[in-house]
């Protein structure tokens, strides 16, 4: 049932007119994937979806969104000259993931059988052990890099948005 | 049936939640009881407001509706209830309907994880504050979208101001929240927790309440979440995005009747909600004041006997106030009705006072009081402070509350970990540095 909220929301994000409706739908999407998350044994996964993409990242959408008038990209029809090429593009590109994921081992791997069910307290303890632990966690410098990234990119927003004074 | 009976006598001597013990009809019973308390603290929240605001400002507040104004909330609520339902001519319908619906459910799903109790929460997630904090961050979604679909420009830019307003200091809230998680580490098995239950639980094993925690670091932490928590709830003196002098009632400018009652119904939710966070994570949840320090038999029984003494004062104070009312035969329904208050809430006392409601209801009667303390604090706020201006507020949000709240979680990890810090951190480094300049030499 998550899952096929997940599609609805997907496929309302990209039919509606009006862009406003479109984040909505975005933000079940990702309310959905969040569900997902913690279906999967990941509660923190989950927690950090709710607060950084739905109550972070859509905020930012809406916000660009709300301040460009819209007006007239809505009462502008639709047209798309090249649909039957799309249509043919979408159906091989699935092909060729159903026809990885069911007959190649590597594929069989990605959806095993049974679920691993790890208990609620692990997911919190295994990211920091992944982070921070002396033997296992080499993880925190691409963290730290992947940081250092995103400041970039906002220090380069602020010097692109700043008003030559 | 005899099965039936069976599963809810089942959970009764249980120690965990009844989300915990996966016990479906007491986790509804909690779910009722938790969604009757919160609108009974809206309403009284209400009329606590007005009264409170009105005394600060030397003048009496609403005297006619009941006895010294009791009724007064449902006469709002009745009178909101029967008002025109309006829509803006070219608003969103679909938009205009959900935002207060958004707002509703973001403020009222945080109370699933609060802990009344030890075992009085409807569940106690792993991952119980950061639930709390990312379903708060939803109401900003609302909001936003309340101002766009009522087409107009006050409410936009009221929506606009005030959600950048709430996204500002939710980082500060969470910089603030992130030193408590550090200190929740520090017990003997070493590993720390983000659930509300086991936060406070871990206050208890520590022997302090953590505002009192590496003096004067833990009081830094609760002093930038309360005027964060201030900001993130829209009150004064943050209110400026629904000031009525500066933009017309800002975001729920164009919302009548039932709608805006459910904007108002959630402000007071998220008020109740930010403050529960604040009480289970820096004072102490539901332990009684100085657990460690006035122990022992005697001082337990003091204590349990304050839920009976509070209410019994406050019978008191009705029953003075009758005294004192109007002579005049016009008055004899309210000396009547005031009365009948006071002696529910004397019954109320005495019941308070038998030793097993004694035992069962005392965690919750101290989380309530703290509560009951926070909601003081945002109406004395609202009754002193003047209206920040926006530019102000988003100064104070990222340059003195980010700040701040980075050198608190750095200070208070250093602070933590400072047996450790020589030869985990100082000593390492050194080496490291002296690696560098051999390397360099040898390159010579």
């Amino acid at each position: 049932m998550l899952a096929a909220t997940m599609i609805i929301g997907g496929v309302l994000v990209i039919t509606r007119k009006n862009a406003v409706h479109s984040a909505m739908a975005l933000i079940t999407t990702l309310l959905a994937q969040a569900a997902l998350y913690l279906m999967l044994y990941a509660p923190f996964v989950a927690g950090v979806q709710i607060i950084l993409y739905a109550g972070g990242i859509m905020v930012l959408f809406l916000f660009v969104i709300m301040l460009i008038n819209l007006e007239r990209n809505m009462k502008e029809r639709q047209f798309n000259k090249q649909w039957l090429v799309g249509i043919v593009a979408a159906a091989a590109l699935g092909g060729l993931f159903i026809a990885v994921y069911t007959t190649t081992t590597r594929g069989k791997v990605l959806f095993p059988e049974g679920r691993m069910t790890y208990g609620e307290s692990q997911n919190t303890q295994a990211i920091a052990g992944l982070l921070f632990d002396r033997g296992a966690g080499q993880y925190m410098f691409a963290f730290e890099i992947a940081s250092l990234l995103l400041l970039v990119a906002i220090i380069g927003a602020v010097v692109m948005a700043k008003k030559r004074i | 049936m005899h099965d039936l009976i069976l599963y809810i006598q089942s959970y009764l001597d249980s120690d965990r939640t009844p989300g915990g013990a996966g016990n479906i009809f007491w986790a509804t019973v909690y779910i009722l009881l938790v969604f009757g308390g919160l609108s009974v603290a809206v309403i009284a929240m209400n009329w606590l407001e007005r009264k409170i605001l009105a005394h600060m400002q030397v003048r009496l507040g609403p005297m006619r509706v009941g006895p010294h104004g009791l009724l007064q909330p449902i006469a709002d609520a009745i009178k909101l209830l029967l008002k025109e339902d309006i829509i803006p001519a070219e608003a969103d319908k679909i938009v205009f309907w959900i935002a207060p619906f958004i707002v509703v459910l973001a403020a009222f799903t945080v109370f699933v994880v609060v802990p009344f109790g030890p075992t009085h929460a409807i569940t106690d997630m792993n991952i119980g504050i950061l639930f709390m904090l990312g379903v708060s961050s939803l109401s900003v979604l609302g909001i936003v979208t309340a101002g766009w679909a009522s087409n107009s420009h006050y409410p936009l830019i009221g929506a606009l101001r005030s959600s950048a307003q709430m996204v500002s200091y939710e980082v500060a809230m969470g910089l603030a929240v992130l030193s408590v998680i550090l200190m929740t580490s520090l017990n003997a098995t070493g590993t720390g927790t983000l659930s509300m239950i086991g936060i406070v639980q871990a206050q208890l094993a520590q022997g302090e309440w953590f505002i009192f925690k590496f003096f004067p670091l833990g009081l830094i932490g609760f002093v930038i979440f309360a005027i964060a928590m201030v900001a993130e709830t829209n009150r004064a003196p943050f209110d400026l995005p629904e000031a009525e002098s500066e933009l017309t009632a800002g975001f729920h400018t164009e919302y009548s009747g039932f709608r805006w009652s459910l904007f108002f119904l959630a402000e007071y939710s998220a008020m109740i909600a930010v403050s529960s966070i604040a009480v289970t994570l820096w004072l102490g949840g539901w332990l009684r004041p100085f657990p460690n320090a006035l122990s022992g038999p005697t001082w337990e029984l003091v204590f349990s006997l304050f839920p009976g003494i509070t209410f019994v004062l406050l019978a008191l104070m009705c029953f003075y106030n009758t005294a004192r009312m109007p002579k005049h035969p016009l008055f004899k329904i309210q000396t009547i009705g005031l009365a009948g208050f006071g002696v529910v809430l004397g019954v109320i006392g005495l019941l308070l006072f038998l030793t097993p409601v004694r035992v069962r209801v005392t965690d919750i009667f101290w989380f309530a009081a703290k509560v009951a303390g926070f909601m003081y604090l945002y109406i004395w706020y609202r009754g002193t402070f003047p209206r920040y201006r926006f530019d102000q507020l988003m100064k104070v949000g990222w340059k003195v509350l980010l700040p701040t709240g980075l050198t608190l979680l750095i200070c208070t990890a250093v602070w933590a970990m400072r047996s450790d810090v020589w030869f985990e951190v100082i000593v390492p480094l050194w080496h490291y540095f002296v690696g560098i300049l051999h390397w360099l030499v040898s390159l010579l």
